[in-house]
């Protein structure tokens, strides 16, 4: 059984929500039309929606997390759901306690969702063929393999801006072999028709066979970006360089780094994105992180309706399905 | 200028050629070999009776001491020595003191070769930094300042893992990687391990070794 498979109820829809990979566009245009609608809610006077009410929702993170945590969380409370958020790196798996046993621990607390983040790829998914079938399971980032609530709110970002997927050039840039928004946004983006994705890393930064995931490959930054409408940039983790993935900061800058000058081979009205935090002087200028073209301070805005609209989706709280009317 | 060079033994495995014969210049370009070019008259006649007449050799691998080891030699004695022997272009490995690790050592070459004017010199950056095969070079730096490969002289990567990387990063700015497949530990020596390393009590390096 795939991660795929239990995360679809018998009638095809979302019962978890572990990653994009083998979605129907249906799923996912239902999970950007539903956060479309959800959008507005931040805008209002009251900013809560009673769909979640007296539900509970608890974030397990094993892995530190600043925007993806609190945007859950935000997400799970302007719902009206009861939210716990439990920092495991801190807590007791540090004394020991297996994954599983935690899991039951918390389950005993009769939670209605967890929210999980954990430095191991299958994390999520190990977790949703664990719990009692009424709970559902999001996954915030495991490992290197998916970070599919991530990929939901870039591609919501691209849809409001540029919405024409199939004459769309976007290219994805940095850590591609670490990184699970790399894989998700592959996914989505894929899923969605892009007519044109490409990757830009040196060889070190990449992954194997990753022309099998539908990208175009480029090693030039220069190359790649060219006419391209959306630039993700990637963050570079610092102990890179250790791995000897890298030479330095400064060389990845020089070669790799988003500046104003390069940013102009790209389509005139390119936007960029990245999925934060970001490291500027070595992935990104600052003049281009906090330039006009930069939507990365949206991706997280959206990213509060994009989550509430996963979370009322796996709780079945949607008119429509993609199963329904396939 | 008008040159004829006369009765050398003209080798240029490019045009498959090797026999003897009188090759023309005219200008600094060669303008026919065998027969003159019609109206050739030559200001400068080289006899070359008895001697290999071919194009510039290139000697990949050539120690020009400099920076470091002046006290041996200088880019000049050795750039002069090299076109005494024929050899136009040098390439010089980047295990110099300090190394070919950063742009500013390629320019600093360059400009002592160029001031000397003799055989041209290219040098090799480095693949790691310091030579030390933990780490990568700046090899993108390296090859927008000129290098036209890496190595790490005459040291071995020994971790594997760093040797892996180095090279998947040279691919992707195609540059060429000289390596040295010695095995440190078993590299040790002065003299092919055999009677005569054992005669003349030198340490031996051990030649036929099984492939790991």
């Amino acid at each position: 059984m795939s991660a795929l498979s239990i995360q679809l109820d018998p009638q095809g829809r979302l019962r978890h929500f572990l990653t994009v990979e083998g979605l129907t566009r249906r799923h996912l245009t239902d999970i950007l039309d539903t956060a479309e609608s959800l959008h507005g809610v931040a805008e209002r006077r009251v900013k809560k929606l009673p769909t979640l009410h007296g539900k509970t929702v608890v974030n397990l993170f094993f892995e530190a997390s600043t925007r993806t945590r609190t945007t859950f969380e935000l997400a799970a409370k302007r719902l009206s759901a009861d939210v716990l958020t439990l920092n495991i790196a801190t807590s007791s798996a540090v004394k020991g306690e297996s994954l599983l046993d935690t899991l039951r621990n918390i389950e005993a607390m009769q939670c209605d969702m967890f929210v999980v983040r954990h430095q191991q790829s299958g994390a999520a998914e190990f977790i949703a063929r664990h719990v009692k079938p009424h709970i559902a399971v999001l996954n915030a980032g495991d490992g290197r393999h998916a970070h599919p609530t991530q990929a939901m709110l870039d591609v919501f970002t691209i849809r409001r801006h540029k919405p024409d997927f199939p004459n769309l050039r976007v290219a994805i840039v940095g850590d591609i072999l670490h990184s699970r928004v790399a894989r998700s946004l592959i996914h989505a983006l894929s899923i969605l028709g892009t007519g044109d994705l490409r990757v830009i890393a040196p060889r070190t930064l990449l992954p194997t066979q990753v022309e099998n995931l539908g990208v175009q490959v480029f090693h030039r930054l220069r190359e790649g970006l060219r006419d391209v409408d959306v630039v993700v940039m990637l963050r570079l983790q610092r102990e890179r360089m250790e791995g000897a993935l890298l030479p330095s900061e400064q060389e990845f800058f020089q070669q790799y780094g988003l500046t104003e000058e390069r940013l102009a081979l790209a389509h005139p009205d390119a936007m960029v994105m990245h999925p934060g935090p970001i490291n500027r002087g070595v992935e990104i200028d600052s003049r281009v992180a906090d330039g006009s073209r930069s939507v990365i301070l949206e991706q997280v805005t959206n990213g509060i309706a994009v989550r509430m609209a996963i979370m009322s989706i796996t709780l079945g709280y949607q008119a429509r399905s993609a199963g329904e009317d396939a | 200028m008008r040159i004829v060079i006369q009765g050398g033994r003209v080798i240029d495995p490019t045009h498959r050629t090797d026999r003897v014969a009188d090759l023309f210049i005219a200008d600094d370009k060669i303008a026919s070999l065998g027969q003159a070019p019609a109206g050739f008259i030559p200001e400068q006649v080289i006899d070359a009776r008895r001697q290999v007449v071919c194009p510039g050799l290139i000697d990949l691998c050539a120690r020009l001491r400099e920076p470091g080891q002046e006290y041996k030699a200088t880019i000049a004695s050795e750039t002069a020595a090299a076109a005494g022997g024929g050899i136009t272009t040098l390439v010089c490995p980047p295990d110099t003191d300090p190394p070919i690790d950063e742009p500013a050592v390629i320019e600093w070459i360059r400009r002592r070769a160029k001031a000397a004017g003799q055989a041209r010199v290219l040098a090799l950056g480095a693949l790691t930094h310091r030579l030390r095969g933990e780490r990568l070079a700046e090899m993108a730096a390296l090859k927008e300042s000129g290098c036209v490969g890496v190595s790490d002289g005459g040291r071995p990567i020994v971790n594997t893992r760093v040797l892996r990387r180095a090279l998947e990063y040279a691919a992707t700015f195609n540059l060429t990687v000289f390596l040295t497949p010695v095995d440190p530990e078993l590299g040790h020596g002065l003299a092919h391990e055999g009677q005569v390393a054992t005669r003349m009590g030198l340490p031996g390096v051990r030649l036929r070794r099984k492939p790991a």
